[in-house]
């Protein structure tokens, strides 16, 4: 009977594959579809190449041009004359890399010692931190905007950065990561002496890496990429990040199309470029975190 | 002191399984500075915004106990409901990406489709761009005089209307770039559900004759349950969220701002621009009864979809 079932089986797998190779044609129905579709997703990108490059002339006309007649490089270059762009973009890498450094830190710390370490009260403070991740933002915006006016840390760096260096969400990414790992290998080196700081240090972080690298992704591009806070905390435009900067380039005195465009190229362009070089890590890391 | 303080634990931790083990006061020192850091930024606050919601600020400082107040001012104020209808609207319209993605990602795991990690990236570049980046080409998209979208609709004999300064059109602008900015993450998410689905089963489909369409129904479509759920707690979390995109594309001069406000757009106005904490603070705490609201109603939702 199984022997049977084996021989029908044996010819239809190769039905199946000279069907799908017959069925070709049907893939370029698929390409058409998701290469139409990619298009779209595209074209805000392309056209704000296009417009980057066009006078203000050519944005403004009501028929779209739909490449500049000259390309005006000289717009990259205005956005550094006219804008306080290389201050914002500055700080925007010292908030980011601050942040993601810390939340590495502490959130792995934290994150190692509520899956594997046994202590008094811990079901009480895992609870505790995790059930920010409930809240929405604005809970506590208020109340973390008047602590740093108390700490006179408005319009600074410091400000900027503050909350962002704790994260309920990374303590739970790491805790779900360090909860699936093998008590072996931690076993073994505490008999052979090793103190928690060192199982921590040296055994657990290096297999650890994979989800330190999704918390390292997601909270570049929470950081670089937020705009509330900045806005919350600081009102001078030298001194904020590209995310908020940006945005209150376009309160309506400025009409110079071209300039902002080649300005928001530029302030997307490093996450841009990190996702196409990581995109495997990016897309993988972001699906199963998203899942768990 | 790192061989003194396990000792201490030995007399109160008698080695009774595996995982029992003379940790001292390492686990403190390793949740430490985190729990201290969400104690004084989150947790702190969130007690202290429960409480700004009953206060009334004074002019020159210091704070009156008024009860409920900002909540009978803020639940009397029509524009609070407008933020709401708006917000549930956006929600709506982005929600749509879902069906979107089920089929793309039904497209793109079709076996030995080529490019496929191609279109990926492609798909997905939306969502790591900077919202305040993206906005402002949006903004010029959106042109009533100028903008390329209503040129493409001018050829097709449709007049649009000036997308950014009427208010329901605004709340439909923005939530268009929703949409495309969030269709990435789904389809992501979904192409890992795709891969969960075994494919013994397109297979023995096919042999019973099943038509693609039929199998997509039948097979695809179920089986992606769990995620679909998912993608849809998750959007209408983010959804309740808008703030990024409007504030971006709107601009802060746009004459339609007061009708096509966000809820979070109408608590940043009320603590940051009208600078009246006790009525943002109010606001605030609506969101979190809203949102933890529409989460139950989703779970609950969910565990019928998902198992029937």
């Amino acid at each position: 009977m199984v022997e049977q079932l084996d021989r029908v089986a044996a010819p239809t797998r190769r039905d199946l594959a000279k069907a799908q190779r017959r069925r070709g044609g049907s893939h370029v129905v698929a390409h058409l579809v998701l290469g139409a579709g990619a298009l779209v997703m595209a074209f805000p990108f392309l056209w704000q190449v296009v417009m980057s490059l066009s006078t203000n002339a050519e944005v403004q006309s009501v028929t779209p041009s739909f490449w500049p007649a000259h390309p005006q490089w000289g717009n990259y270059a205005a956005v550094f004359e006219r804008l306080p762009f290389l201050e914002q973009f500055r700080t925007s890498v010292v908030i980011t890399v601050v942040r993601v450094l810390a939340q590495i830190l502490f959130c792995t710390a934290a994150g190692y010692a509520f899956a594997r370490m046994r202590f008094r009260g811990r079901p009480v403070l895992l609870a505790a931190v995790l059930s920010i991740l409930m809240v929405p933002s604005q809970v506590y915006l208020l109340s973390q905007y008047q602590i740093v006016a108390d700490l006179g840390l408005l319009d600074s760096l410091g400000g900027l950065v503050l909350p962002g260096l704790f994260s309920a969400f990374g303590t739970f990414l790491m805790r779900t990561a360090f909860l699936g790992m093998p008590d072996e290998l931690e076993e073994a080196a505490r008999l052979d002496g090793a103190n928690p700081f060192q199982v921590f240090w040296r055994v657990m972080l290096p297999l650890a890496r994979p989800t330190i690298s999704v918390l390292a992704i997601t909270s570049t591009l929470w950081s670089w990429n937020e705009l509330l806070w900045p806005l919350v905390v600081s009102t001078y435009a030298e001194r904020m990040p590209l995310s908020a900067g940006l945005a209150t380039l376009i309160s309506d005195r400025t009409t110079d199309y071209p300039v902002v465009m080649a300005a928001s190229l530029l302030a997307t362009a490093p996450v841009l470029v990190l996702f196409v070089v990581l995109q495997r890590r990016v897309i993988d890391g972001l699906a199963s975190s998203g899942l768990k | 002191m790192s061989e003194a303080l396990p000792a201490r634990g030995a007399g109160r931790e008698p080695a009774r399984g595996r995982r029992v083990r003379r940790d001292g006061a390492w686990p403190w020192l390793f949740v430490a500075p985190l729990t201290l850091g969400v104690a004084v930024f989150y947790l702190w606050p969130i007690a202290q915004t429960a409480w700004y919601s009953l206060t009334t600020f004074g002019v020159f400082g210091g704070t009156t106990f008024t009860g409920l107040g900002n909540y009978a001012e803020i639940l009397g104020d029509p524009t609070l409901y407008r933020s709401l209808v708006n917000t549930l609207l956006y929600t709506a319209i982005v929600l749509l990406n879902i069906p979107i993605a089920v089929c793309l990602a039904s497209l793109l795991n079709l076996p030995g489709l080529r490019f496929a990690a191609f279109y990926r990236v492609l798909y997905f570049l939306p969502y790591v761009a900077m919202p305040t980046a993206v906005a402002m080409v949006w903004r010029i998209i959106f042109n009533g005089d100028f903008g390329v979208l209503n040129w493409a609709l001018g050829l097709v004999g449709i007049e649009g209307p000036y997308w950014i300064s009427t208010p329901w059109a605004s709340i439909v602008a923005v939530a268009v770039v929703g949409l495309w900015s969030s269709l990435g993450f789904s389809l992501i998410v979904l192409s890992a559900g795709l891969k969960n689905v075994p494919p013994e089963l397109y297979e023995a489909a096919q042999l019973d004759g099943a038509s693609r369409s039929r199998q997509f129904r039948s097979i695809t479509v179920p089986l992606l349950a769990p995620s679909t759920s998912f993608l849809a707690v998750v959007t209408v979390i983010a959804g309740f969220q808008l703030f990024d995109l409007l504030y971006a594309v709107l601009g802060t001069t746009n004459p339609a701002l007061p009708k096509s406000l966000s809820l979070v757009y109408y608590f940043y106005r009320a603590g940051f621009v009208d600078n009246d904490k006790g009525v943002a603070a109010a606001t605030a705490m609506v969101i979190l009864v809203l949102v933890g609201l529409a989460t139950a109603v989703q779970f609950r939702l969910q565990r019928r979809w998902v198992r029937g």
